[in-house]
């Protein structure tokens, strides 16, 4: 069973198979967003610092920016998104993924909150 | 006993005063006694803390009525000389159609509407928006357009910014073509250096290979009037990776190859010689253009065909995510305000004259040009320019400025380029005779020589064939239907009527002011001797002018206690900018060129982040308190940890929460302990004018917003001014000008700022509409107006409490100017969003307040002194009936999906569609109030899908059959 991490910034990370981490959004946060219109994609093989913007999801109103504690370099992105950003709203943890990269530390998820912590987390909010 | 008036008071000198203040005096009383108060300055006492009243009565101690303003404004407009210009630099002669004229440059349905946020109460402007946006992708041949620039200068720093983000990781290094208008260069310059970017100026064809850049721009034709072809530039541009922009002048596109065939990567321009007067300077409205994948990275304002939930074609604003007030620091630009009024007038003129008439006017200009070309060959002159549309150079060796001088006693301004060449340029307005008195100031006898006739049948075409234009321009058929005048009258109603302006109803929009722009205040705009002067004629022909910015600058030194202004800036958000650079600046020169951290409170506008950011500061967040104020343990924290790299705190006063905040001397005190400066976003100086003066309050700079609080029309959209006010140890480094001397009078011998806007003061010739307010209300008016402001403000924060809670007040429980409503709880009840409550507005026919800013859910009010408590109680009495309206949602006596509120607005379709199957009436529906059947506003469309049309881009004028049912 692969491994499932969250983000106090509503990411969630499911590390993969081969060790690459794929990203996307939480069901809390597409809502806060609103109507996803767009979705800004970052080139495949390039590589991001830690806390620079991985993703920028554009709704109607809104914008989120995508970050991690932790850097990474592009290994896919998901290719829908570019005709239907709709698919984070419809299903942010499944279809809605947005890209899947190779962190530079996966040590780092350990500090992350995993599911039961994560519902608490939105729960106080 | 009737007493007898004296002849004073029959002479009513302070008249305009009761027609610009719309309570009557009966009102206003009626009005303080709901409030619990006797009078206005129990008003100031309650409302307005002690501590910031200015102890100084102002100068301003006269009021001049409107008949004797005009009699003043004649003596300017007599000591400003008109001459045939043929200057050219981006600014020309133009013919502004009578039709347009009188029907939309003097039209308040048209110039006082707001900007288009409201779509479903916009679709007049919008059409008229997306009219320029099709014009612009046709001449210049790119994908997309926005809906206008603040000037042709700042379109193309703003290109330059874009280009820099499109290629983020090539050398920080821009190569600007040499044959730029100056003004164009000087604006760049300025803009690179905090981002920077060096500036490398020359020929670019030859400096391409001698180093790397990000990008390059080159002026099309050149600002000498010389034609260049750029394809393979082009190639070779693009073969490094690089990004090509073009400044193109839009009149010479009907001629000329455009820029989008030669595979320009962003072209920008001024549309002003469509049919906008120079004005001294301004406004006009620029353009910018580019491909489609860069859309999203494109600065401005987008107009964009989405649908209603009907399905019916709607216009709307695209791609809002990419403006200040959604991503702050992070937005492509600081601009808000567009020129949405000289842009539709641009629109209109190439409606009007078709591309047949476009054609003729852009062929005439060039013949004529030819012609006294051939002319001057003939009788032995160097024209040096081979290729060229509508401006040329000839070379007198040392005899330039003589050559000028006698065109000036010939009626003509000409272009002194240097002591041995002038130039030449050509406009609609040139005929046969200014041709012929140009001969003349070269060669005294000239007409047995030069024949027109045998000169037009000789001259051979300059422009080479490979940039002569094949493909057709404004083939949409708006550009073909409406060319006789009738028809043109009638298009132009038909769309001044479908949009909500001060001409219809109060704009409560908070932080907007949308007060009355008095019919006497535009005057000046429709003089000659105001419109026809182009900026950079020597200052003996523009006395008039010089005249008014002296009087205007101390009527603002007056009114806010600075020292000096700046009236260059064309919007508050430029003012925000070039007061952060004149910052920078004195630091620099203090050595303290690394303070660079610029405070910002959590309530402050998206401009001001958006503006630090511009001008290479790293903003930080102070936190607000529960009451909205600054939280001053925050501010002393944050002020304290940066302290050594403190730049400036900008805030906004009173508060953008509608407060006056008690605290707000000891915030500035706070700021400058720790060496920095305090910028007050003067958005809100409506609530202090004539009472408290910014500059004693402990305020370095300000910016004023000369289209709220002084009376400056908003133009649907623009144009706005921001002149900026500083303190004596700034007016050094005020903005200066590549091209006019003296524009900063106090400058500094090692520099200023540079240029922060294409003309020396800005768009100058609406100064004239502040003048004029200002001189006519005088201190007695001014302050009057103010308190005014403020009574309305808290008489509907009074009435509407009991049914919305009012989220902030300060001293006594009272508000400043405007009010923000808070509707979460309603929302949690009922589902009712305030975009609900924004649409229903529509069915009662008012403009909706401002939505959800600075806090989400809520809507802010400002009435402004101008709206009578008629229109005030009509207002609230629609709010309340809204409000039991949301009751009946939240009790479940109202569906909470099919109801009034969620299907606003209401159109004629629905009322004459006979499936009415509503579970409300009609009558609530569609005439939820009696008065509204003495003058309905029936909006064109209903609720517009916005997340439709972001998704499906569309900026250009759909085809005609969209609109077919």
């Amino acid at each position: 069973m692969s491994i499932l991490k969250f983000t106090t910034e509503h990411e969630w990370l499911r590390i993969n198979a081969d060790g690459s981490a794929t990203i996307g959004i939480t069901e809390y946060a597409q809502e806060q967003l609103g109507d996803i219109v767009y979705v800004e994609l970052p080139e495949i093989n390039r590589h991001v610092e830690a806390r620079n913007n991985l993703v920028v999801i554009e709704s109607v109103k809104a914008v989120g920016e995508v970050k991690l504690s932790v850097g990474g370099t592009i290994a896919e992105i998901n290719p829908r998104l570019n005709d239907e950003p709709e698919l984070v709203n419809q299903a942010p943890q499944t279809d809605g993924w947005l890209v899947r990269l190779v962190l530079d530390d996966p040590g780092v998820i350990e500090a992350m909150l995993d599911e039961t912590a994560y519902r608490a987390f939105v729960a106080s909010l | 006993m009737m007493t007898r008036p004296t002849l004073t008071e029959l002479e009513s000198r302070g008249d305009f005063i009761r027609r610009h203040i719309g309570p009557t005096d009966q009102q206003i009383s009626a009005m303080l006694h709901a409030l619990g108060l006797n009078s206005l300055e129990q008003l100031a006492e309650r409302a307005i803390p002690a501590t910031i009243v200015s102890q100084q009565p102002l100068a301003l101690t006269e009021t001049v009525s409107e008949r004797a303003i005009v009699a003043h404004l004649q003596r300017m407009r007599e000591r400003n000389k008109v001459l045939v210009s043929m200057i050219g630099m981006g600014y020309h002669g133009t013919l502004m159609p009578e039709v347009i004229k009188r029907n939309v440059l003097e039209n308040p349905g048209w110039y006082t509407a707001y900007t288009p946020y409201q779509a479903e109460i916009s679709q007049g402007r919008l059409e008229a928006l997306l009219n320029f946006q099709q014009m612009i992708i046709d001449l210049t041949g790119m994908e997309v357009a926005n809906a206008s620039m603040l000037d042709e200068a700042t379109a193309a720093a703003e290109a330059m910014a874009m280009a820099r983000r499109l290629v983020p990781r090539a050398a920080a290094r821009f190569l600007v073509d040499h044959d730029c208008h100056p003004q164009t260069i000087a604006v760049v310059r300025t803009r690179a250096r905090y981002f920077g970017i060096e500036i490398v100026i020359g020929d670019p064809v030859g400096l391409l290979t001698a180093g790397d850049y990000f990008g390059t721009l080159v002026q099309y034709p050149g600002s000498s009037g010389a034609l260049r072809d750029y394809a393979d530039f082009s190639v070779d541009v693009h073969a490094r990776g690089m990004l090509l922009i073009v400044a193109a002048d839009p009149l010479s596109l009907v001629l000329l190859k455009p820029p989008g065939e030669f595979d320009a990567d962003i072209v920008v321009g001024s549309t002003q010689r469509f049919g906008v007067p120079m004005g001294y300077g301004g406004p006009h409205a620029a353009y910018f253009a580019t491909r489609e994948r860069f859309v999203r990275a494109m600065p401005g304002r987008v107009i964009g065909v989405s649908r209603d939930r009907d399905g019916r074609p709607a216009l709307r604003m695209a791609l809002q995510t990419r403006e200040q007030h959604i991503r702050r620091e992070k937005a492509t630009s600081n601009i808000c305000t567009a020129q949405v009024l000289l842009a539709v007038i641009a629109g209109f003129y190439a409606v009007y004259h078709g591309p047949k008439g476009l054609a003729l006017i852009a062929g005439r200009t060039h013949r004529l040009l030819q012609i006294l070309a051939a002319g001057l060959r003939r009788l032995r002159y160097d024209v040096v320019t081979g290729a060229y549309f509508d401006t040329l150079t000839v070379r007198v060796p040392t005899r330039a400025r003589h050559y000028a001088a006698r065109a000036r006693e010939a009626g003509i301004n000409l272009r002194v380029v240097d002591a041995d060449r002038l130039g030449i340029a050509f406009d609609e307005t040139i005929n046969r005779a200014a041709v012929r008195s140009l001969w003349r100031v070269f060669a005294r006898d000239v007409d047995g020589e030069l024949d027109f006739n045998a000169l037009d049948g000789a001259v051979e075409e300059c422009i080479p064939a490979a940039l002569r234009r094949t493909s057709p321009i404004l083939t949409h058929p708006v550009f073909e239907l409406y060319h006789s005048e009738t028809e043109m009258m009638r298009y132009m109603r038909r769309l001044a009527r479908r949009d909500i302006a001060l001409d219809r109803a109060m704009i409560p929009l908070g932080s907007c002011t949308m007060k009355l722009n008095a019919a006497v205040e535009l005057q000046a705009l429709s003089y000659r001797e105001f419109s026809d002067l182009h900026p950079f004629v020597p200052l003996d022909q523009a006395q008039g002018y010089q005249q008014m910015f002296e009087e205007l600058t101390s009527m603002l030194c007056d009114l806010t206690g600075f020292a000096a202004f700046s009236l260059q800036p064309n919007a508050g958000s430029q003012g925000e900018y070039a007061g952060l650079l004149v910052i920078r600046k004195y630091q620099a020169v203090g050595g303290q060129a690394t303070r660079d951290v610029c405070l910002i409170p959590a309530s402050a506008h998206g401009t001001n982040p958006a503006s630090a950011a511009m001008a290479g500061l790293q903003v930080v967040i102070v936190a607000c308190d529960a009451e909205g104020n600054v939280d001053l343990a925050d501010l002393q924290v944050k002020a304290a940890a940066h302290a050594s790299r403190l730049c400036a705190l900008m805030i906004t006063y009173p508060s953008t929460h509608g407060v006056f905040e008690p605290s707000i001397r000891t915030v500035c005190d706070i700021v400058h302990a720790h060496g920095g400066q305090v910028y007050l976003d003067g958005a809100n100086f409506n609530a202090l004018v004539g009472i408290c003066r910014p500059a004693e309050i402990g305020a370095d700079v300000m910016h004023v917003n000369l289209h709220k609080t002084f009376a400056i029309p908003h133009g649907g959209g623009g144009p706005g001014m921001g002149p900026i006010g500083v303190l004596a140890h700034l007016a050094p480094y005020l903005p200066d000008h590549p091209v006019v001397d003296g524009v900063n009078p106090a400058a500094d011998p090692d520099g200023t700022i540079g240029a922060i806007a294409a003309a020396p003061w800005g768009s100058a010739s609406i100064l004239s509409i502040s003048w004029a307010y200002i001189a006519m209300m005088g201190a007695f008016g001014l302050r009057r107006a103010t308190l005014v402001a403020i009574l309305t403000a808290n008489y509907i924060a009074h009435r509407l409490a009991p049914y919305y809670p009012v989220l902030y007040t300060g001293k006594g429980g009272m508000v400043a100017h405007e009010c923000i409503i808070d509707l979460r709880a309603l929302k949690a009840a009922s589902g009712v969003t305030v975009d609900d409550v924004a649409k229903r507005l529509i069915d009662y026919g008012f403009h909706a307040p401002t939505i959800s800013f600075p806090v989400a859910d809520t809507l802010m009010i400002e009435p402004t002194e101008s709206e009578n408590q008629r229109e005030l109680d009509r207002f609230c009495t629609a709010m309340i009936a809204i409000h039991a309206e949301i009751v009946a949602i939240a009790r479940g006596d109202a569906d909470r999906i099919d109801n009034p509120l969620k299907n606003a607005p209401h159109t004629q379709r629905m009322l004459i569609d006979e499936r009415w199957v509503r579970p409300y009436s009609k009558v609530e529906a569609f005439f939820p109030m009696d008065i509204l059947h003495d003058d309905k506003y029936w909006p064109p469309v209903a609720r517009i899908d916005n997340v439709y049309g972001d998704k499906h881009l569309i900026c250009s004028c759909p085809p005609v059959e969209a609109y077919a049912d």
